[in-house]
């Protein structure tokens, strides 16, 4: 196990993230940030607070649960259990920022987008990522990227901790058992 | 917790983990009921068969909307029509059902035991929808849901089951339920329809309804079951209510804040009066509407476990 970014870090990391995003959105404009479970909806937390920060002021929030959206249902075996999905904001026609942690395969943000099609038409969704590691599956890339690591080995992990979820902030790549 | 049952065929057979877990995911079901797009595509490609050899209106149409909502084809069939009338038997239908492709078999049957049959016969998953007066899991699943969607819990409340337990697969798929997520399980009916021998699953047994009327917090109506009573367990069916419907007197006595339940559909005036049923303590709506989500959840739990 390595720890690639402390606590002190990871605070910046997602500084110079929310700054990147404040500068390519308008604060007088509506703007929905919605977080991927369960590690994206802690950090589009982080995120809307540095937005508002900024004087952003009409931040609408939610929170998306794509289990039910996965194409590899019959494959994962043990499920995680099943969250509510979130978005009891207005989003067609308004700017979407969706939030995840990590961005890997891209699959679970190509859910995301088939889930998202499901409830509405925003003006626009862009992808923000605190960690891009390489690996893709899908053509799918983050207009925001707090880290980018060079293409990791798929037997390594990269977990975000934070301190609301996991008692500490952090990232650590950790060899999957 | 890791789900590998592929079918669900009673809540005897669950542990108190499972049944939670059921729950659980059940709870993030429910949501999608208020989507203006009610259908989520996790078991999109899949086919469901509701094979009813009984009647229902409820339990079919949820399974179906459940089914639906997940994005599963259907297929409805019926005794009626079907080849069983030439005399075809169970384990033949099924699988030539599922010789077309079929991922999961919902049945009910009158016969006990015959979900248990299925599923020893076929290679796809079986969810048991009500089998004779054995059980009827996702009705015992769904009324747990709902209890605990009331309280915040179900450990430590004491519900009673009324009316005709004898032949009730709902009270005893209630029964293994509640008594393992810790709660009190009272049986109250007429010594004709509740034998004596339920008190050694645990559970207490009264004939006496209005001894109990005033301790419980959960009070579950059974339908008396006209077309499974023999006249000599059963006097008239003002005898019955006298003395164990749930009439105005009687829910006068009970706690304050004493939650209904009936599983449907309701004999009116005989177990229940209407403006209880109706009445803002009753769950009886409640409970149609998780199940929806709970059949749901168990129809995308047993489709993807592997065994």
């Amino acid at each position: 196990m390595q720890t690639v970014y402390d606590q002190e870090n990871l605070s910046r990391l997602i500084d110079r993230l929310s700054d990147d995003i404040g500068k390519s959105f308008s604060k007088d404009q509506p703007l929905n940030i919605v977080g991927i479970r369960t590690r994206g909806e802690t950090l589009a937390e982080r995120i809307s607070r540095g937005l508002a920060s900024r004087r952003f002021s009409q931040i609408g929030r939610g929170v998306l649960d794509i289990t039910l959206y996965r194409d590899d249902l019959s494959e994962i075996g043990p499920k995680p259990v099943i969250h509510p999905t979130q978005l009891n904001i207005q989003i067609d026609a308004r700017p979407m920022l969706l939030v995840d942690d990590v961005l890997f395969t891209g699959r679970t943000v190509r859910a995301a987008l088939n889930e998202l099609g499901d409830f509405g038409r925003p003006s626009v969704i862009r992808l923000a990522v605190l960690v891009d590691r390489g690996g893709r599956e899908l053509p799918i890339q983050a207009d925001f990227v707090a880290l980018k690591l060079e293409p990791l080995a798929r037997n390594l992990r990269v977990k975000v901790q934070f301190a609301e979820d996991d008692g500490r902030d952090g990232i650590v790549i950790e060899q999957i058992p | 917790m890791n789900w590998n049952r592929k079918h669900l065929l009673s809540l005897q057979e669950l542990s108190a983990d499972e049944i939670r877990h059921v729950l659980d995911t059940a709870a993030g079901f429910k949501e999608v009921s208020n989507r203006s797009v009610k259908k989520v595509p996790a078991l999109r490609g899949r086919v469901v068969v509701n094979a009813f050899f009984e009647d229902s209106t409820r339990t079919r149409t949820s399974f179906q909307l459940a089914a639906q909502r997940l994005s599963a084809d259907t297929i409805e069939f019926s005794e009626k029509g079907s080849s069983v009338s030439k005399g075809e038997t169970l384990i033949d239908t099924a699988r030539n059902i599922e010789a077309m492709g079929i991922d999961v078999i919902v049945i009910r049957h009158a016969a006990a035991g015959a979900a248990d049959l299925l599923s020893r016969s076929v290679k796809c998953s079986v969810v048991n929808a009500g089998d004779g007066a054995h059980e009827h899991p996702t009705q015992g699943l769904l009324d747990l849901y709902t209890i605990r969607e009331r309280f915040g819990k179900i450990e430590g409340l004491k519900v009673a089951i009324v009316g005709d337990i004898g032949n009730s697969r709902v009270a005893r798929s209630n029964l293994w339920g509640l008594t393992k997520l810790g709660a009190e399980v009272i049986l109250v009916g007429p010594p004709t329809l509740l034998s004596k021998s339920f008190e050694s699953l645990g559970v207490r047994v009264v004939h006496d309804f209005d001894s109990v009327i005033g301790e419980v917090d959960v009070v579950n109506m059974l339908r008396v079951q006209f077309e499974r009573i023999k006249s000599s367990q059963f006097p008239t069916v003002r005898e019955f209510t006298h003395f164990f419907g749930l009439t105005q007197d009687r829910f006068a006595r009970c706690k304050k804040d004493v939650f209904v339940m009936h599983p449907g559909p309701m004999n009116r005036g005989v177990e229940i009066q209407s403006q209880i049923a109706d009445g803002p303590q009753s769950g009886i709506l409640a409970q149609v509407a998780n199940g929806l989500a709970v059949r749901m959840a168990v129809l995308y739990l047993v489709a993807g476990a592997k065994e």
